[in-house]
């Protein structure tokens, strides 16, 4: 049955033309919707730009008012959408891979909770009151949070397994969460700021947060897609990887290392954004077979293109306002995620 | 003799009462049918053992004669009365199943176990009678594992952990067993254990067993009926003489083979001709 | 039974299974466990002193003796008042969502065959979290309109609600443990991003208060919380415990259910009521706290030793835990009063690592 397939591992089957087809025609698909999101991401906002206008700002800006708006708020917060939403779908598929679990997402790990935490700390304690102040704790926090997590969940005789790192990940983020209210609930001005924060949004992102985190998310993104066909032969369980000349271990400390720096940095450029890493694995999955190597890549694109999309979905919505981009994915995302469960067999890891 | 694409089995003699019977069954997964029009009879006091390539519908026809799927068309009928519409824990207490490969929670012992399949006959205020413990002190002392009650089912090697599911199997206290592949991931030696258990359950406890095996030696000795299952057809069924032919090996798994005698039991042995096999 | 009557059995037939004494008077019998009456006995002295000392202690320190007297009608007026008034009820509302959250949480963790699914990880009582936020957020005159049992009622039916949803999605000829568990959590994202768009719009006043409630708040409860939740557990616990002989089969898997005579979908549906009616219930009258579900029914399993969470002894370990948290939330921190979901958390989580730890062996595979 299909349900009970789930958690089996299923080995990368040979690639017969047509899968080949498929990915290569889904993959330009993918690009050529980004593109396109991006562009709808420049030209939509509280301020409409036409297109001649987006292309003006970007090839020969002459410092009219749409060529500001265009270089100084859109751009950036495009960029930042992208990376994050990358980071996001890369990690996702990371740590699905990693702990065998379809269900697993970044914030397993604890990192939203860390972040947050230390982000609550920082209002606190030092007055923090600034996106770009916020990003370095933020970051700090997934980082402590992550290794707290790993390390916790390989003290058991079995090393780091799929469960263990679950479990770890579930007591240290509710002990975190705990944290963190009791800091809010004590002082009404940092629930104020924190509430903002913990909604996830792009908005308001200058190249400032870009600069912070860029470097993170480079490393992290490398030391991911590196890592695919030893992911590949985790896949058939750790046992099989050992046999076939992967150190278990190490494929894993890297993977955990990835995830981190992937979703610490997403989550500090624009705080907890959930879903993206559940729910685009699974997508991108159906399209590409379980083959990580095209697996990792395909969910990065896609996880750019959805959460671009989705920020420019909040722009429009409650025009004057603006929806939460971490808002709109879980309002739009949960329903189709139940819409995708009901409709298709999940697709096996 | 071989009786080859008759779907109705022979007539057994005597006074044999059908226990079990599949009528025109359909039986498939979602919109993918496995088995259609099937026909069989399962006769009182007999080891039935169902044989056939892999994904020939084996299973799924044992699951469903254990109303595990329900068919899509045509009936299971146990004693005479259709399965479906039989409360299942009256069916319960007459039929017992060991599913391919069932998973047990972490940490239960093995006497926990064998005493689960005591449910058809317990309440919430009847969870361990007199009759509980007899019936699986008695399953635990058949599969000679009645030492390891006290140890987590996880704990046990595979043999020791088949033996325990088939004790709880036995302990439900059903004339009426229907094993899926029991003899899976053993030795040989613990594969004749388990086989020799069935047959110890069917000679002195007269246990109407149906069986799916994979090695055609040890169903040709451990079997009175063979089943041949083909494209979720019944190909031929009848004797172990009957059914093991060089000439239904051929046709049923491709397999180019002698058949010659058990010099222990005088029951058909097939030996494969290598080189000479082509894959299904 | 054939094999009783026909086979020679190599041992009497009064032959004792080792590991499983009875205990047998009239029609009735069990297995006797020691370890676990042990276990509830010393579950409930733990639970009837953390009781008498939440009682006790406070700003205005009540000793034991004259807690005990009050309770048996004596003490002064202001002693009554503050006994009978405020701690007592509260106290009891403490212990009685705990129980009704470990016993909902041991019968979905048993049910999902997974010590993480819990009633409010499967996203069953985030709709009472959207609907008490949504209550205090927009409600402003509906609040006082409805009176101090709106806030619990829009939890209530909001609880109930997202759990049919759930259970309704999750529905394709047979409810599967595994797409329980995915469509439970496609609903709480979205409840969740709910609650958190209305802490985003709400005036910081609201928001803090809702933000308390979120953190499941024992503050400020009385006697109108008491009773509905009495009233859940007086009906529903009976009702989990008739069930729970069948989730020993349930754990096996359906096809090795049904062949022992479970109707599996049925079973499954009646125990799922009944642990949604329980955690609604308590939910609604303290808030969403978290841990009591996930981790008493998981320290109730290791104490006892069993395969699968224990009923009634989930029930003694979660009242227990959460009238101690509630006593270090009250106590502790001097003025301040944390929600008591805090501190089952804090206490919780260590619980959960230190398992983790000392049973490396199970988390295998």
């Amino acid at each position: 049955m299909a349900e009970h397939g789930v958690l089996t591992p299923v080995a990368p089957p040979p690639v017969p033309g047509s899968l080949r087809r498929r990915r290569l025609l889904g993959l330009a698909l993918l690009v050529a919707v980004l593109v396109v999101c991006c562009l709808a991401s420049i030209a939509v906002g509280a301020k409409a730009i036409p297109l001649e206008g987006v292309w003006h700002a970007l090839v020969n800006p002459t410092g009219t008012e749409d060529d500001i708006v265009v270089r100084s708020l859109r751009i950036p917060r495009t960029v930042v959408g992208l990376l994050a939403g990358a980071a996001l779908g890369l990690a996702g598929a990371l740590i699905q891979g990693h702990t065998r679990n379809p269900l697993a997402d970044p914030g397993l790990l604890g990192i939203n909770n860390g972040a947050a935490l230390f982000v609550v700390t920082g209002i606190y304690a030092f007055g923090v009151t600034t996106l770009v102040g916020y990003v370095w704790f933020a970051f700090a926090g997934a980082l402590v949070a992550s290794v707290a997590v790993f390390v916790l969940g390989s003290v058991g005789r079995g090393g780091p397994t799929p469960v263990t790192l679950a479990l770890a990940g579930a007591a240290v983020s509710a002990l975190l969460a705990a944290l963190t209210s009791s800091v809010i609930l004590i002082d009404v001005q940092s629930l104020d700021a924190y509430r903002f924060w913990a909604v996830g949004s792009i908005a308001g992102r200058d190249t400032a947060v870009v600069g912070q985190v860029q470097w993170f998310l480079l490393a992290g993104l490398l030391i991911g897609l590196v890592g695919a066909p030893a992911l590949n032969a985790l896949a058939l369980g750790d046992d099989v990887a050992r046999s076939l000349g992967h150190s278990v271990l190490r494929t894993r400390v890297f993977g955990i290392v990835a995830i981190t720096l992937l979703a610490g940095s997403a989550t500090a450029a624009c705080g907890p954004i959930a879903f993206v890493g559940l729910v685009v694995p699974h997508v991108v999955r159906a399209v590409t077979g379980p083959d990580y190597r095209w697996l990792l890549p395909a969910s990065a694109l896609a996880g750019a293109t959805l959460l671009l999309a989705a920020d420019v979905i909040g722009r429009v919505v409650v025009r004057p306002g603006e929806l939460q981009v971490g808002i709109v994915l879980a309002l739009v995302g949960g329903p189709f995620f139940v819409w995708l469960v009901r409709r298709r067999k999940m697709v096996a890891v | 003799m071989t009786q080859l694409h008759d779907p109705s089995p022979p007539a057994v003699q005597g006074d044999a009462t059908v226990r079990l019977r599949a009528d025109q069954v359909r039986l498939g997964y979602g919109d993918r049918t496995v088995v259609d029009g099937l026909d069989l009879d399962v006769v009182a006091g007999t080891i039935t053992a169902v044989i056939g390539p892999n994904g020939c519908g084996k299973s799924t026809l044992l699951r469903a004669l254990g109303r595990l799927l329900k068919p899509s068309g045509g009936q299971v009928l146990l004693d005479g009365k259709r399965i479906d519409r039989t409360p299942t824990r009256e069916v319960a207490k007459v039929l017992g199943l060991l599913p391919q490969a069932p998973s047990a929670p972490e940490g239960l012992t093995v006497a926990d176990l064998v005493a689960r399949g005591r449910h058809p006959h317990q309440a919430w205020y009847r969870q361990w009678s007199a009759d509980d413990e007899d019936a699986v002190a008695q399953a635990l002392e058949w599969t000679g594992i009645a030492d390891l009650a006290e140890r987590p089912v996880d704990e046990l090697s595979g043999g020791q952990r088949q033996r325990a599911w088939i004790s709880m199997a036995l302990a439900q206290g059903t004339d009426l067993l229907l094993l899926d592949e029991p003899t899976t991931f053993l030795d040989l030696a613990h594969q004749v254990d388990v086989l020799e258990l069935v047959r110890r359950l069917h000679a002195e406890a007269g246990r109407t067993v149906v069986m799916v095996l994979h090695d055609l030696n040890l169903a040709a000795r451990y079997a009175d009926r063979l089943v041949a299952m083909r494209d979720g057809q019944v190909v031929a069924s009848g004797g172990p003489a009957e059914v093991i032919t060089e000439a239904l090996l051929e046709e049923v798994f491709g397999l180019a083979a002698r058949v010659i005698s058990d010099p222990v039991a005088g029951t058909p042995l097939v030996v494969p001709i290598g080189g000479h096999a082509r894959s299904t | 039974m054939a094999v009783l009557d026909k086979s020679s059995p190599p041992r009497p037939a009064a032959a004792r299974v080792a590991g499983r004494p009875a205990v047998r008077i009239g029609p009735f019998s069990v297995v006797w466990r020691p370890r676990t009456v042990l276990v509830l006995g010393i579950g409930l002295a733990v639970l009837v002193l953390a009781m008498a000392l939440n009682i006790g202690r406070g700003d205005f320190p009540i000793s034991v003796g004259e807690v005990l007297s009050v309770l048996a009608g004596g003490g002064d007026a202001g002693q009554r008042f503050i006994v009978m008034d405020l701690r007592l009820p509260r106290s009891l509302t403490g212990l009685l969502v705990g129980a009704a959250l470990a016993v909902a949480g041991a019968i979905t963790q048993s049910i999902a065959r997974n010590p993480l699914a819990s009633p409010d990880m499967i996203g069953f009582t985030a709709g009472a979290s959207a609907a008490a936020v949504a209550v205090i957020v927009l409600g402003g005159g509906a609040v006082e309109f409805l009176g101090a049992a709106g806030l619990p009622v829009a939890a209530l039916v909001g609880g109930l609600l997202s759990a049919f949803a759930i259970y309704g999605l999750a529905w394709r000829r047979g409810v599967h443990g595994f797409r329980l568990v995915l469509v439970g959590i496609g609903v709480n994202v979205t409840l969740t991003a709910v609650v958190h768009w209305l802490l985003v719009v709400a005036g910081i006043t609201e928001a803090a208060r809702a933000y308390v409630w979120l953190n499941g708040s024992l503050n400020g409860r009385g006697w109108d919380h008491v009773v509905p939740v009495a009233i859940a557990l007086a009906v529903l616990v009976p009702a989990a415990l008739l069930l729970a002989h069948v989730l020993g089969g349930l754990q096996f898997g359906d096809d090795t259910a049904r062949g022992l005579g479970i109707p599996v979908d049925r079973s499954r549906t009646a125990l799922l009521v009944v642990a949604v009616g329980l955690a609604s219930v308590a939910t609604a009258s303290a808030g969403p706290i978290a841990f009591v579900a996930l981790v008493a029914p998981q320290i109730s399993q290791r104490l006892v030793g069993s395969a699968r969470p224990p009923i009634a002894v989930s029930l003694v370990v979660g009242a227990a835990l959460t009238v101690v948290a509630d006593l270090i939330a009250r106590t502790a921190f001097g003025a301040t009063e944390l929600p008591v979901g805090i501190v089952t958390a804090v206490l919780g989580a260590p619980y959960l690592l230190f398992l983790i730890a000392r049973y490396g062996r199970e988390a295998r595979g």
